[in-house]
């Protein structure tokens, strides 16, 4: 119990808090900048467009962060399993089957190879 | 009551969806070594799929890492800066339920309430509450459940954060797919890279962001034109249904 609230308890809640009150303040920012008559500027929407599309590319960057080349496990899983949830996605672009695919394809090749 | 079945009924595809994932997300975070409290803390008041994946992997980093906490949150969320657009009304005319519609506008809901079609004879209002908060309500237990099983399922779950990077892989497909240039996620990916080789796994996702919005605010004059024409559209749209069904 005496670890309950130790700093590392404290600096989590914190980095919750902080995480919780940014995804707030980029949801109501639209609500409280356009209000009910206003319109977006011409920026807001460019970016609104451009944006997703890249930030998801860097996040499939981040996921495979720990890539290596050095040994065959090190990259053969993530590599082949991301290329099944391409093929899976493009063919039958069922979000759930392609995930689940993907998902069960990697944990299999984690403890064969 | 006739609200709360048509609402069950068309989330049915966000409640496979979010069980999954939330069950995931679970797993992910009792691995990681927190327990079910944590899951259910932060899929209730931080409730934003793709950050909070990339949330456990920040968690034990300290107070020395909350900036950059809050800098990876606006950046990983910052698409939901353009959600809002399209219920600007809609949300409005709800009264004390707008702030929780607001909050809980993730990308499943999003779409879910751009695409309902809402019979006349039932409160529409209610109808996109109760919408919302099954969402909501769907992730909170997928997400809790996965961490409480986590700690006593028998067997050996190493991988099923893959679920992550399957599901940005999807959206990212769906979203190159829809996309007319594919410049954006050129850059986005150019820029990962770039700094990956740069700075390390650790750190290079800050830069690769900054980096990325700079370059496609520097491109907006080849980029611009297509952007209007899409973003105008859906909007529009809403606030008419929206406004129609007040009256």
């Amino acid at each position: 119990m005496r670890e309950l609230f130790s700093e590392q308890v404290l600096s989590n809640l914190a980095i919750v808090l902080v995480a919780s009150l940014c995804t707030i303040l980029v949801r109501f920012l639209p609500f409280v900048v356009f209000g009910r008559k206003g319109t977006p500027g011409r920026g807001v929407l460019y970016l609104g467009r451009v944006l997703p599309p890249a930030v998801m590319a860097i996040l499939v960057v981040y996921c495979l962060k720990s890539t290596s080349f050095a040994a065959v496990s090190g990259f053969v899983p993530q590599l082949t399993a991301v290329a099944v949830v391409v093929l899976l996605h493009l063919w039958r672009r069922n979000t759930l089957l392609s995930i689940a695919g993907g998902t069960v394809l990697y944990m299999i090749l984690l403890r064969v190879l | 009551m006739a609200e709360f079945r048509f609402a069950l009924r068309q989330t049915v595809p966000v409640l496979c969806g979010y069980l999954f994932l939330g069950l995931a997300f679970g797993l992910l975070l009792q691995q990681a070594g927190y327990a079910w409290p944590w899951a259910l803390l932060i899929s209730g008041i931080v409730y934003a799929g793709s950050m909070q994946f990339v949330l456990v992997g920040m968690l034990g980093g300290g107070f020395a890492s909350l900036l950059s906490v809050a800098l990876t949150t606006l950046s990983v969320n910052s698409r939901h800066l353009f959600y809002g657009l399209s219920f600007l009304d809609t949300f409005k005319q709800m009264g004390r339920a707008e702030p929780y519609m607001i909050f809980s506008l993730t990308d499943e809901t999003y779409s879910l309430l751009c695409g309902v079609e809402i019979p006349k004879t039932l409160k529409a209002n209610r109808v996109r509450l109760w919408m919302s908060a099954l969402d909501h309500g769907y992730w909170i237990i997928g997400s809790v459940a996965g961490a409480a099983l986590g700690s006593v399922l028998p067997f050996d779950l190493t991988g099923i954060d893959f679920a992550m990077t399957a599901l940005f892989v999807v959206i990212f497909l769906d979203q190159w797919r829809a996309a007319k240039s594919h410049l954006p996620a050129g850059i986005g990916l150019v820029f990962a890279l770039i700094w990956l080789v740069i700075l390390g796994p650790d750190r290079f996702l800050l830069p690769a962001l900054v980096c990325t919005v700079l370059a496609l605010t520097a491109c907006r004059g080849k980029l611009e034109p297509s952007a209007m024409a899409a973003g105008a559209e859906p909007s529009a749209e809403t606030d008419a249904a929206g406004q129609e069904e007040v009256r």
